[in-house]
């Protein structure tokens, strides 16, 4: 990104949320610090919440469910919101979804209840912008690898990603990006050891 | 011969014209009351008492309905010429923030294909809709609803009043009789059209997997609003805006219990199960077993 100039850069603590503006024409780069980090991610238009990211729009558009580099992110009316312009991870994943403390439960047990998830972050990072559960929908999971098998079978497995690979999503609206760093410990998305990533807003 | 115009030049006759019309019968329409609907049996083939009926519904190409149904309710969707595509919604009546995951419904249950056994998991963890029973098995939880910026570049146009109404503005219509709205709208799934995942991720539309007359059979877990649009899949490779007509229909009946197999065919399911008893328990007239409220 040289030449260009840096708008915000933060490390965002391992487990926790995240959320900020993206102007047109920014890019704002994911780093997995310390290598195979799930980053959920929601992404709305700033000025009309109601629109937002929609997996199914994406992937039906570009016929495959693994989001890679020149995947173009699509809204709930089908209008791109942002490009994946520059990625070092070979596919990120967009249908398995954000874990969340009752999906935790059935997945893995009642013990899983009071433990922290996605969802919880998500809810919480909107709780300060007059948002709230209506506005949970379909995320993208930057660096998480959800191969689906051929009777359909379907999972979470082991990552694809490594310290330091990055991803770059450059605007075409005002998007409101909202971050779940994933504090996910009983399956593989983040190697059983949830780490801090950083971000990045450039002109 | 044009008949002549008819006569609606006075209040009198405006009513008389417009009482006239009451007894027209078209092909897509509900049946009201839902118990003079003819011929319906359970899954077993014993047929419902017209006093357990519901809903009775036949939508065509681009309608929708929607309907508020009790816990335990069985709903039916007939693909009537063996080409309709049933987007569905399905929500908790008792508090609408809780709704579909179509993402948890796959991840939890590990499998991207819905079909007999599948369950309709809600974002809470609880099981809004059983499917109990499949004679089509191509259905789609990847692929979402069409827009009205998709249809208008397939078809000319995508507007509800329009002869190529798109599923999403479908929904939102259906939805804000619930005092629910856009906000609300979340990723559905798609019955009696299928999708397939090649090992590379690409998608692979599965058209022909129904024939005139498949039923795909559900259950109502919780009291549930269910929103139904029927309109052409977002894959569907046809340029034309083609659907055949949907009929739907419901009865009371009993929510699945410890009794049924289907409570203990998976460890997912099962905890689905014990939470989606947690929370009845929490209603008024809640009871585990019971068909109430």
């Amino acid at each position: 990104m040289n030449g260009e100039s840096v708008l915000h850069d933060e490390v965002v603590e391992a487990r926790a949320p995240w959320s900020h503006v993206v102007e047109p024409g920014c890019t704002l780069r994911i780093v997995d610090l310390e290598g195979n980090q799930a980053v959920d991610c929601i992404l709305y238009n700033a000025d009309d919440t109601a629109e937002r990211y929609s997996a199914p729009d994406t992937i039906v558009a570009q016929g495959n469910v693994f989001l890679v580099a020149g995947s173009e992110l699509l809204s709930n009316e089908g209008r791109p919101m942002m490009t994946i312009t520059a990625t070092s991870c070979e596919r990120h994943d967009t249908i398995g979804g954000a874990c969340s403390r009752e999906s935790n439960a059935l997945r893995y047990g009642f013990h899983t209840r009071h433990e922290h998830a996605c969802v919880d972050n998500f809810l919480l990072a909107h709780s300060g912008r007059g948002m709230g559960k209506r506005d949970m929908t379909s995320n993208i999971n930057w660096f998480m690898n959800v191969p689906v098998e051929a009777d359909g079978t379907l999972g979470i497995v082991d990552g694809i990603s490594s310290p330091g690979l990055t991803v770059d999503l450059r605007a075409h609206m005002r998007v409101l990006a909202v971050i779940s760093n994933c504090p996910q410990i009983n399956n593989p998305c983040n190697a059983f050891n949830p780490t801090p990533i950083r971000v990045v807003i450039s002109r | 011969m044009v008949p002549p115009p008819p006569d609606t030049s006075t209040t009198f006759t405006a009513r008389e014209h417009a009482r006239a019309q009451g007894t027209r019968r078209v092909d897509h329409q509900p049946t009201v009351p839902a118990a003079d609907a003819v011929g319906v049996a359970d899954e077993a083939g014993v047929p419902v008492a017209t006093e357990r009926m519901l809903w009775d519904d036949k939508i065509g190409p681009g309608g929708d309905s929607s309907r508020v149904l009790p816990r335990g309710a069985a709903l039916r969707l007939t693909d009537v010429d063996g080409d309709a595509c049933a987007n569905l919604l399905v929500y908790n009546a008792a508090q609408p923030q809780e709704r579909l995951n179509v993402a948890d419904t796959v991840k939890v249950q590990w499998q991207a294909y819905l079909g007999a056994g599948s369950l309709l998991l809600s974002d809470m963890g609880r099981v809004l809709l059983s499917i109990t029973g499949d004679t089509c098995g191509t259905h789609d939880a990847l692929c979402g609803a069409s827009n009205q910026l998709r249809n208008s570049r397939k078809y000319g146009n995508g507007g509800v009043h329009s002869a190529y109404p798109n599923a999403r503005d479908r929904f939102a219509v259906a939805l804000a009789k619930h005092g629910l709205g856009r906000r609300d709208i979340v990723p559905n799934v798609n019955f009696f059209k299928g999708v397939r995942v090649e090992p590379d991720g690409a998608l692979t539309f599965v058209g022909d997997g129904s024939q005139p007359g498949a039923t795909v059979e559900l259950r109502a877990e919780l009291p549930v609003i269910v929103v139904i649009a029927n309109t052409p899949h977002v894959l569907d490779p046809r340029p034309t805006y083609d659907v055949g007509p949907l009929r739907i229909t419901a009865w009371t009946d009993a929510p699945t219990t410890r009794d049924d197999a289907r409570w203990h065919a998976a460890p997912e399911g099962e905890r689905a199960f014990l939470q989606t008893e947690e929370f009845v328990l929490t209603l008024d007239g809640g009871s585990p077993s019971g068909t109430s409220p």
